[in-house]
């Protein structure tokens, strides 16, 4: 092979492997990536049931329940709304009521959001960046919350 | 003695200015006196460094809160280790931990690198002094860890507790070793660019360098895997983590450059592609320093906020990625290409390796970035993880794993499929066998799963199988092969050592995702719980004073066939200057397989909430990549890339070399 095949070939090798990988990218994006919902956004989106989100906001006081075993219910709200969430297993070190949390799932058929993981500050003094994006955005952020 | 650290510093950034100008105007002008700066300036520049941490680290150990870094990252209650580790446990520290290490790899070049070409050498640590200067100058504006409070407070805000771990004394080290041990194939590729010349002897200086740096990132990695795993108590290996992904990215490419530069370094090919690589790699680690340390993911590793500081590092990340990638626009035309190969020979595997390794890098880099750059767009916000990566990645590591085995077998040049394929014929036995046997005889086990484990085998069996071969397994008596095995280069054994360790993490991870375990219950003081033929029983909670924080320890006892057989505890701590709570989860190591517990909630009739892992062969995830840098470090040993070898064959090939010494 003379130096222009084999460098043709190490090229065209390249592009299908690009464009494989291109392709499974894509597809994988639009099916995998699990969009950021707030309580109040649930309304004008058209989430379907099943359909995998994170939902993100603050846990709501006085709403957590230990039911049956390992499963909990509580609500996360975003102060304009809320929706109820349940959960099998074992809350994050940080999960408190009032604090901001990550839930993931999806949602049942009842309209009850049912969490796989729950993910909590990382520590005392931050709270997940989507949910305070989202608290700032919708404007009932207060900066004391951050500390 | 913080005085003296700031102080030193401040010197160390002025010293990386004066090592990033006057060697590099040497080089240009042949002015020997000027490129000879460079050596005494590195070695310089890392003892002030290393005096400026000691002085960190000994403000720390001394809990000196007087210093705002300390205060807030420190207590005086913490065990001693922890006032150590905690030095680099916190954004100012870690980054003087990076300096650190970036100008230790500067001195050690100054130092071995008396047999490289002056011109070389010189421009090599003029790259390695911008680099420098780009951090020291980073330290020193944004994020100094020097600075001073006055009145100092009598307590400090102790450090994250998930930090108070020995991970952390173990981890970034490693890690940073590794991220930055790139900065000197770096520093290589574009003194190479800025002379328009690269040889053999370039390749030869370059891989043992990536091989140190692999070899310390790979460490880093399963340790910080591991880390997570028993740290976070989800009882998972790796969360696909924007900042996992962010180590992950320089090691995919820092093996695929591993590779590449053998292909350059026998064969003299694949040169452009070489350098380019290397490039690529330490600008990767720049991008996950980027990614790490600027904010733009909140995470434990993010310990602070700060715009300028995520502002800063991004103009660094421009600066040397697009100015790296510039000068090889411009410059990467004049190198000469190299020899020339048979698509069907080891140098086509390893292109083969190179393209798939590359392929996986990006999309690893599309995932971690796109949901990123969504957000900056389109504000919308959306979540990358394991299901994207399992769709993206798996494909095309699979084909990859399967032709490793190959890869030894073919001969430089022009290798031949069909006799490495006879070869490989016991191995594909063998890894048949494991696919029969694990679809067979192990319950629930899916297709998927005894392919995974047949593919893990096949690995192993390949490795092992190249190591026979090369020892002339078939034709010779057995003395005579062992006679041989020990005669190998260590780079043969250490390149079979570590496709052998690659077998093994993949085993651990297969075995684990496959055919583990879990069960969560609530369970009160007395109950039994069954997993996977494993009895536990659930002694009680008991409260615990530890020096910083007071725990309730939940104590369970393994039995076996009716006898107590060991006890796990799992402890739910509480540290009360952070009022935070931690949960230690309880691991019980049973051959190379563990079980895993991790206590929640108390519940109000006494009942605690437990979850349990049953996890076979998980520690083969990690001892895989401790064999992983047993290989590379093998690899180190060998003749050819001893430090100091190199001298003893150049020089009579000198001559040879159109610009050699002169």
């Amino acid at each position: 092979m003379t130096r222009k095949q084999k460098r043709l070939s190490v090229i065209i090798a390249g592009l299908a492997f690009l464009g494989a990988a291109a392709g499974l990218t894509f597809y994988a994006l639009g099916q995998k990536a699990s969009y950021f919902y707030m309580p109040a956004d649930l309304a004008a989106a058209t989430v379907q049931p099943g359909q995998r989100i994170r939902l993100g906001g603050l846990v709501e006081k006085g709403t957590v329940v230990r039911g049956q075993g390992a499963t909990v219910g509580f609500s996360v709200t975003d102060e304009q709304k809320s929706v109820k969430v349940t959960y099998t297993g074992i809350l994050p070190d940080l999960f408190r009521e009032g604090q901001g949390v990550i839930t993931e799932g999806a949602f049942g058929p009842d309209g009850v959001f049912i969490a796989d993981s729950v993910l909590a500050k990382h520590d005392e003094r931050y709270m997940p960046k989507e949910v305070a994006d989202g608290l700032k955005a919708k404007g009932v952020w207060q900066e004391s919350k951050s500390q | 003695m913080v005085e003296t650290g700031h102080f030193a510093l401040v010197l160390a950034f002025a010293l990386s200015l004066v090592q990033m100008l006057v060697p590099l105007v040497g080089a240009r002008t042949g002015n020997r006196r000027l490129m000879a700066v460079g050596g005494p300036v590195a070695v310089t520049g890392f003892a002030l460094t290393a005096l400026s941490f000691t002085a960190l680290a000994t403000a720390y150990a001394g809990s000196d809160f007087s210093v705002a870094s300390v205060w807030e990252n420190s207590h005086s209650l913490q065990p001693m280790i922890y006032k150590i580790t905690g030095t680099w446990g916190n954004h100012e520290g870690s980054m003087l931990l990076w300096v650190l290490i970036l100008t230790f790899f500067g001195a050690l070049v100054a130092a071995f690198g008396g047999n490289l070409p002056a011109t070389l050498k010189a421009n090599v640590l003029a790259v390695q002094g911008m680099i420098g200067a780009a951090f020291f100058l980073f330290i020193l504006t944004t994020s100094n860890p020097f600075i001073r409070l006055n009145p100092a407070p009598i307590e400090g805000r102790d450090l994250n507790p998930i930090l108070q771990d020995l991970g952390l004394a173990i981890h970034p080290p490693l890690l940073y070793l590794g991220y930055v041990g790139f900065s000197i194939c770096f520093s290589f590729s574009v003194a190479a660019l800025i002379e328009g010349r690269i040889d053999a002897s370039w390749a030869r200086w370059v891989r043992p360098w990536t091989l140190v740096a692999w070899m310390f990132l790979t460490g880093g990695i399963a340790m910080g895997s591991y880390w997570a795993y028993y740290e976070l108590g989800w009882g998972g290996f790796w969360f696909w983590d924007p900042v996992e992904n962010a180590s992950f990215m320089p090691w995919l490419a820092g093996t695929a450059l591993l590779h590449s530069a053998i292909v350059m370094e026998k064969r003299s090919a694949l040169k452009i592609w070489t350098l380019l690589l290397a490039i690529l790699t330490f600008s990767l680690s720049l991008l996950g320093t980027f990614l790490v340390r600027s904010g733009v993911l909140t995470s434990v590793h993010a310990f602070a906020t700060d715009p300028a500081r995520g502002v800063f590092i991004l103009c660094i990340l421009t600066l040397f990625i697009g100015g790296s990638l510039a000068l090889f626009a411009l410059r990467a035309s004049t190198l000469t290409a190299g020899g020339l190969f048979h698509p069907i020979s080891r140098e086509g595997a390893l292109v083969l390796n190179n393209l798939f390794l590359t392929t996986a890098t990006a999309t690893v880099l599309v995932g971690t970035l796109y949901p990123l750059a969504l957000e900056a767009i389109t504000g919308g916000k959306i979540s990358v993880g394991a299901p994207f990566f399992d769709l993206t990645f798996g494909p095309l590591m699979l084909p990859l794993l399967a032709i490793v085995p190959f890869g030894p077998l073919l001969a430089w040049k022009r290798g031949d499929v069909l006799a490495a394929s006879q070869r490989l014929m016991a191995a594909f036995a063998v890894a048949l066998a494991a696919v029969l046997v694990t679809g067979l005889f192990i319950d629930g086990a899916s297709v998927f799963a005894a392919l995974g484990v047949g593919l893990a085998v096949w690995l192993v069996a390949g490795a092992l199988t190249d190591l026979a071969v090369k020892s002339g397994a078939g034709s010779a008596a057995p003395a005579v092969m062992l006679r041989r095995f020990a005669g190998l280069p260590r780079s043969v054994l250490g390149t079979a050592l570590a496709h052998l360790g690659l077998g093994l993490t993949l085993l651990g991870i297969v075995a684990t995702l496959c055919f583990g375990t879990e069960k969560i219950l609530t369970m009160r003081a007395g109950e039994t719980v069954e997993i996977s033929g494993h009895t536990l029983r659930f002694e009680g909670l008991f409260p615990q004073k530890g020096p910083n924080f007071t725990e309730d320890r939940g104590r369970f006892l393994l039995i076996s066939d009716g006898n107590a057989d060991g006890q796990i505890t799992s402890a739910k701590r509480f540290y009360p200057v952070r009022q935070m709570v931690t949960t230690e989860s309880g691991i019980s190591t049973l051959g190379l397989s563990q079980l895993y517990l991790s206590l929640g909630d108390e519940g109000k009739d006494g009942s605690v909430v437990v979850r349990l892992w049953w996890k076979p062969l998980v520690t083969l995830i990690w001892g895989g990549g401790l064999v992983m840098m047993a290989g590379a470090a093998l690899s180190l040993l060998d003749r050819r890339l001893r430090v100091g070898a190199p001298s003893r064959r150049r020089k009579p090939a000198a001559a040879a070399v159109p610009v050699g010494p002169t």
